[in-house]
């Protein structure tokens, strides 16, 4: 392989405390210190995974719920430390995780426009260059001026594509966002995606659609209880994972 | 540490469209918009002077400009603390999906309180022409008390922030706190009615020392102390330093608990 390796996770293991009673408060923390009552129960959300991703290649995460495969997606954008191990990112992530995540209620969608760039790293300026992309994308010319607060769900998952797809990331992290949306627009998101692959984009891919992903991806990493199960290349896994 | 810097830059445009967030969302639907961060400490600059001139007898000159200029530096501390106190509670649907260095949301509290600072500070000037008091040249030395309050509001912010989100009951605490500080802080007194006991206590009160070097450029016309300033610039160095390693150290697992 002469491609640069461009996500490499290696021995990631992720721990959780389940607070068996959860404190959020002083006093219950102090009594419960003193009767030494403070227990927490372990769980692993992952467990040694380690895998490698060069760059151009898209990368599905399967698995049942409860895989971990959220946790992985955390663990590559740099929002969660992983507990052992160590995940190297090399490039920019353009994150898609939940719909909507970075927009502001009250403000309008305008608005939300500059305030999500630029929590991708994007100043105002050049986000007034994508501005009429976005716009003209997410097809909501007259909704601009409107507060998201009154969008529907589809109207703002449409917005958070168009945002998130803007420019040419390194990295896309794509989360069960297709799944929103009526099947026109899934099939515009779908298009925009191959695009930015063309354009050397690596896509990290959840869904729980299996036809989506293998439409989408050439390699997979299949998730079981916080353990890669089978990591290789997507038609064959696809097939094995559709007999379960 | 270039790395620090560098990724700062990258994430400077956030911080500003986070100060601009706060202040739209703040003044949305109000008629008078950004007005109110002049108008309400006139109007309450008003009630309590009313009050207090009526009440006790402070012998204090020029009453209305002492109460303001107590209240430009006193409702900064508090507004910028008790703000940043929630700022990580509040932006956790963010901080749980997409990796922005987290000391931002903090510091765009305590700017956005800043920008407040500034109208309340126009305010001060309006109200020092209105009563005909002196200008003085001492006047160019405010920016030294005013950028000592913001770095030992920040280093406080950051503490409270970090704390808050493992005990959310420093919230309905500090309130408490904040309202004993003001009492504590020569804010409507002056510090000549103070009985021998309370004196060093509001003395040490690193509040009261940027205040009075505030007051002293403003409306004395006279310089700070070198003691003063120095003493100030540890308070402010020693809380910066306190609330980055408090704010570090935890912030891996603010993930956790919000």
């Amino acid at each position: 392989m002469d491609k640069p390796t461009v996500i490499k996770v290696e021995h990631v293991s992720m721990k959780f405390n389940l607070s068996s009673e959860k404190f959020d408060s002083f006093k219950e923390y102090v009594i419960k210190s003193i009767k030494k009552q403070v227990s927490f129960d372990e769980f692993w959300a992952l467990k040694d995974v380690s895998f490698e991703i060069f760059k151009g290649d898209s990368l599905g995460l399967i698995g049942l719920n409860g895989s971990g495969k959220s946790t992985m997606l955390k663990t590559i954008a740099g929002v969660l430390k992983p507990t052992k191990g160590s995940v190297e990112v090399q490039g920019t992530v353009a994150p898609l995780i939940e719909l909507g995540a970075g927009f502001d209620m009250d403000l309008t969608a305008r608005e939300n426009v500059f305030l999500n760039g630029a929590l991708l790293g994007y100043p105002r300026e050049e986000m007034e260059n994508y501005y009429e992309d976005i716009v003209e994308f997410s097809e909501l010319k007259d909704f601009m001026n409107v507060p998201v607060k009154n969008f529907s769900s589809g109207m703002v998952s449409r917005l958070a594509f168009a945002i998130a797809t803007i420019g040419t990331p390194d990295i896309l992290i794509v989360d069960e966002v297709l799944s929103v949306g009526d099947f026109l627009f899934q099939q515009k998101c779908e298009e925009r995606i191959r695009n930015m692959m063309k354009n050397g984009t690596t896509i990290l891919f959840v869904s729980h659609s299996i036809d989506q992903v293998r439409s989408l991806c050439n390699k997979i990493v299949w998730l079981e209880h916080g353990q890669v199960r089978m990591f290789g290349d997507a038609a064959e896994i696809c097939d094995q994972y559709s007999q379960l | 540490m270039s790395q620090y810097l560098q990724n700062f830059k990258k994430f400077q445009p956030l911080l500003n469209e986070l100060v601009a967030r706060d202040i739209k969302i703040k003044y949305r639907r109000s008629v008078l918009g950004v007005l109110w961060t002049l108008l309400n400490p006139l109007c309450m600059m008003i009630v309590l002077s009313v009050v207090f001139s009526n009440l006790f007898k402070f012998d204090v000159e020029n009453f209305p400009l002492y109460i303001l200029s107590g209240q430009v530096i006193f409702n900064f501390f508090s507004d910028s603390t008790t703000s940043s106190m929630s700022a990580i509670i509040n932006n956790s649907s963010l901080i749980k999906k997409i990796y922005v260095p987290k000391y931002l949301f903090v510091l765009s509290r305590v700017f956005s309180s800043f920008i407040n600072l500034l109208a309340s500070f126009t305010a001060l000037l309006l109200v020092m022409v209105a009563t005909r008091a002196e200008l003085h040249w001492t006047v160019l030395l405010v920016p030294v008390p005013l950028l000592l309050l913001v770095a030992f509001s920040l280093g406080i912010g950051l503490i409270l922030s970090a704390i808050t989100v493992k005990f959310r009951d420093i919230m309905h605490l500090y309130s408490v706190f904040t309202t004993a500080l003001m009492y504590l802080t020569p804010v409507i007194y002056p510090l000549s009615i103070l009985p021998d006991w309370l004196l060093p206590v509001v003395k040490y009160n690193p509040i009261t020392n940027i205040l009075l070097m505030f007051r002293d450029v403003m409306i004395n016309d006279s310089v700070f102390s070198l003691s003063s300033l120095l003493i100030a610039v540890l308070e402010a160095v020693i809380a910066l330093f306190i609330g980055l390693r408090v704010f570090y150290k935890h912030q891996d697992e603010f993930i956790l608990n919000i």
